[in-house]
């Protein structure tokens, strides 16, 4: 499904290099994790797959299509494939949880009805029915993170890609992030995940990836942590 | 298609009126870049109607003989007329020029006194020729000199010219109007820019504040038009607010100066204002428009690139 063909990338004529000769597949329906010290390139991949990034060298397919390859105005219907969760979570803070939801399925053009009907969906999936019409501020770190993650999936994107997604919780929210990925992993979508969670890696029991200094170094069907 | 446009148009509203104090801050900005272009344009009309004044004072005098026949001073009237140059040519006859000179130096017993004496009208008639432009009194000089040479000596019809008295006045008043020109154009062109640089900031500014709902938006696939609508819509909405609240402010402004322009320049103002308000208003509200509508595609486009 998602193919990393020698991918390179560096910053100013090769003094910093971030990725060094990548190569990786991944599978329709797989929960992998990569994992890595700070500046090992996890955050780098993943920009690379929703074509914020490109590489200097290499390819990263997606299906047959190269994504560096789209043009910039086919850009944003690529993304609605892909749904992001951040470390820092990027809600808009003048909109209430529902609101925020809601606004991923408008700017992807969905109509006020599917909007009214899948919003409360992707809520309960999260087990936040009860903070809809919360605004942020008003929400722990944990919830927040599943509103995000709810506003992830609302559009039933084919992949999800989590940076960091616990790097700002505590261990409970961390534990109920985790899970929810896990269930929607089971509901057949594919979760990509970076993470210096060494509980969370060996608690999945799934696909580890490690990286150091911009290179694939272990690659294990049922991972453990290892660094 | 119809939902997209009708969400832009929303966003674009709730955006306004939510960030009370960004949209405040560039209406208020805006509405000064407004108001300099109207005060730009009043005082352009103010300077054309001065140098229309001050050029409307200059003229060439040509003074007839006494015995000069009145076919000779109407042919010489026909051929000035006919000249590119000349604008418009006034005749004054010997009577017209007494009862003017009487007008003149009523109670001033003894010049009266001493033409009375004369018993008959010592003044010749004249022609008061006015160029369309003041540049061209040197050519409407030599075509009277040329007049004047082709004369017969016995007769002459034509006493004196009094355009090298005056050369000196109208090459004054040239090079003044010119420089004039020239500076009031200057000026306004950096006045302009600076309006145009100044808006262009703040509503940047504005949209800085905005950065991250960008990023968001691009990150959930929202494509680059229905990202750059609501802003745009916004840079519209200040444009016509501000545009509004320029003209409003210029009516009692030039109300007050009305009276006073009247006085200096012979041209009222605020009339003016009045009778052309559409072409204030579209000149106006539409370079709000403008302006607004380029300066947030220029700084949204900023955050759209991949």
């Amino acid at each position: 499904m998602i193919y990393f063909d020698k991918v390179s990338k560096w910053y100013n004529d090769k003094e910093s290099v971030a990725l060094e000769n990548v190569t990786f597949q991944v599978a329709p329906h797989e929960f992998v994790s990569i994992v890595g010290h700070s500046g090992a390139g996890k955050s780098t991949l993943l920009k690379m797959l929703i074509a914020e990034d490109r590489p200097s060298e290499g390819s990263v397919f997606y299906e047959s299509l190269d994504i560096h390859r789209i043009p910039r105005g086919k850009l944003p219907k690529f993304r609605r494939k892909i749904g992001t969760v951040f470390q820092d979570f990027k809600l808009l803070s003048n909109k209430t949880a529902f609101e925020n939801i809601a606004f991923a399925m408008e700017a992807n053009g969905r109509d006020d009805s599917e909007i009214a009907e899948n919003v409360p969906q992707a809520l309960a999936l999260v087990d936040l029915e009860d903070k809809a019409w919360n605004f942020p501020h008003e929400l722990s770190g944990g919830e927040k993170q599943r509103v995000a993650i709810a506003r992830a999936i609302v559009n039933q994107p084919d992949i999800i890609i989590a940076d960091e997604p616990t790097g700002n919780l505590d261990p409970i929210a961390t534990y109920e992030v985790v899970q929810i990925l896990r269930k929607i992993n089971d509901l057949g979508t594919t979760v990509i995940m970076t993470t210096h969670n060494k509980g969370v890696i060996d608690e999945l029991g799934r696909r580890v990836i490690t990286m150091d200094s911009g290179r694939v170094i272990r690659d294990d069907a049922t991972g453990k942590y290892v660094l | 298609m119809w939902v997209a446009f009708k969400r832009v148009v929303r966003a674009g509203l709730v955006g306004f009126w939510r960030s009370t104090f960004v949209s405040f801050a560039s209406v208020f900005v805006m509405t000064i870049a407004l108001f300099v272009i109207g005060a730009i344009m009043v005082i352009d009309q103010l300077l054309g109607a001065s140098l229309q004044q001050i050029e409307s004072k200059v003229d060439i005098n040509v003074y007839f003989n006494i015995n000069a026949s009145e076919a000779d001073m109407q042919a010489l009237q026909t051929r000035l007329e006919s000249l590119p140059e000349v604008s418009e040519v006034t005749f004054t006859s010997r009577e017209e020029a007494l009862t003017a000179f009487r007008e003149r130096h009523r109670g001033d017993e003894l010049t009266i006194q001493a033409l009375d004496e004369l018993g008959e009208n010592p003044l010749g008639a004249s022609l008061s020729v006015s160029a369309g432009d003041t540049t061209q009194y040197e050519a409407i000089a030599r075509f009277l000199d040329e007049q004047r040479a082709g004369e017969s000596p016995q007769a002459p019809i034509i006493d004196r010219v009094n355009f090298v008295k005056n050369k000196e006045v109208i090459e004054k008043l040239t090079a003044i109007i010119g420089v004039v020109e020239r500076a009031s154009i200057t000026t306004m062109l950096i006045l302009v820019a600076a309006a145009v640089l100044i808006t262009f900031n703040t509503i940047r500014l504005a949209i800085y504040t905005s950065r991250e709902e960008i990023t968001v938006m691009r990150l959930v696939g929202a494509s680059n038009t229905f990202i750059r609508g609501p802003f745009m819509l916004q840079g519209v909405l200040y444009g016509v607010v501000s545009g509004v609240v320029a003209l409003i402010i210029m009516y009692p402004v030039l109300y007050w100066l009305g009276p006073g322009t009247t006085t200096f320049f012979n041209f009222n103002i605020f009339h003016y204002f009045l009778s052309e308000f559409v072409y204030f208003s579209s000149v106006i509200v539409g370079s709000g428009i403008a302006l607004g509508l380029v300066s947030s595609a220029l700084a949204v486009s900023r955050y759209l690139r991949a």
